[in-house]
């Protein structure tokens, strides 16, 4: 009994991890910058480039830093989530408009509607880098000592900003 | 004439050639050092090329970010760090031996080991159960039913 009992434990440990692996979305890599302050910047503004916005700025506020792109396609998708969220007034919103022309920028804004506070322009990516992103829409929550709370790679589902975001945001707001 | 000619033309591309390669030979040692490293981080957009491989705007970005640095005369490690901090150990792919990563490195090895285990004490367990017991007289009589002999025979 025992010499079938043996490849069957192997045959379910091993099914096992595939099942898991299966659930696992390979796009999502977890960020290092979890409870890391988030990386400084001072971008110039997408609606008015003479002038700069820094991370210091927020300084106080719970705020999401939101990277989106007018050539992104998933930004479509989760933009009418992130105008509704607006509209509410729960969290202010920052927009990254990453390695994006500052018209086709402007432009989308226009089309879709503009749920930020204000965007910045990182024309090069570099501030991107900074912050690892790899893949356009990324959205972070930062606290109001700038900490990197939580990040999202992909885009911002209603699921995922009712069952995730608002819950931390509650939070983070209602702690310090 | 004519195979003067073509051999003429066989020369001169041969030369030519030649100078071609001379030309690839010549990438300094910044380009080697570049393409060393990114052959070493994991482009994050295509997650099974390297950044080296990889023409994605984000490895295009990062190149340019390995080179800068270079050029600043950062060292590999600080670069590797450098990407670490930002992308996790993930963009590495010889990702450091941690907790996380035990299995990966060490798995491989365990299961060989176990393997080995299984099998020696499998083979041992075999001969212990192969005695050369004589036959008893029923294991007699059948092997001489089948090999269609006699007592009379075998005495």
């Amino acid at each position: 009994m025992s010499r079938y009992l043996l490849p069957l434990g192997i045959f379910v440990v091993i099914a096992a991890f595939l099942a898991i692996g299966l659930g696992l979305d390979p796009r999502e890599v977890p960020s290092p910058l979890i409870n890391k302050p988030a990386p400084a910047f001072s971008l110039p503004q997408l609606h008015q480039p003479a002038q700069k916005f820094s991370r210091e700025d927020m300084k106080g506020k719970v705020w999401l830093l939101n990277v989106w792109a007018s050539w992104c396609v998933a930004c479509r998708e989760e933009h009418p989530v992130l105008v509704e969220l607006a509209k509410s007034g729960v969290v202010p919103i920052v927009g990254l408009n990453y390695k994006d022309e500052r018209l086709d920028g402007l432009r989308w804004l226009g089309q879709f509607g503009d749920p930020y506070q204000l965007s910045v322009y990182d024309r090069e990516g570099l501030i991107g880098i900074d912050y690892g992103v790899y893949g356009v829409p990324e959205t972070f929550l930062i606290d109001k000592a700038g900490i990197i709370r939580y990040k999202r790679i992909g885009v911002v589902t209603p699921e995922i900003l009712r069952d995730k975001i608002l819950p931390l945001v509650r939070e983070l707001n209602g702690n310090a | 004439m004519r195979s003067l000619l073509a051999a003429l033309a066989l020369v001169a591309a041969c030369v030519l050639g030649a100078n071609a390669a001379e030309v690839a030979r010549t990438e300094s040692a910044l380009d080697k050092r570049v393409t060393e490293l990114s052959q070493s981080l994991r482009c994050l957009v295509c997650q099974n090329q390297s950044i080296a491989d990889s023409q994605a705007p984000l490895a295009i970005d990062l190149k340019n970010q390995v080179r800068e640095k270079m050029e600043k005369g950062m060292s590999n490690d600080q670069i590797v760090n450098y990407m670490v901090e930002r992308y996790g150990d993930f963009v590495l792919y010889r990702p450091p031996v941690n907790a996380a990563t035990l299995v990966l490195w060490f798995g491989p090895a365990a299961l060989l080991v176990l393997g080995l285990i299984m099998l020696f004490r499998h083979l041992a367990r075999r001969r212990r159960d192969e005695p050369n017991a004589p036959l008893s007289e029923t294991e007699h009589e059948r092997a001489r039913a089948l090999l269609g002999t006699t007592d009379k025979d075998s005495a």
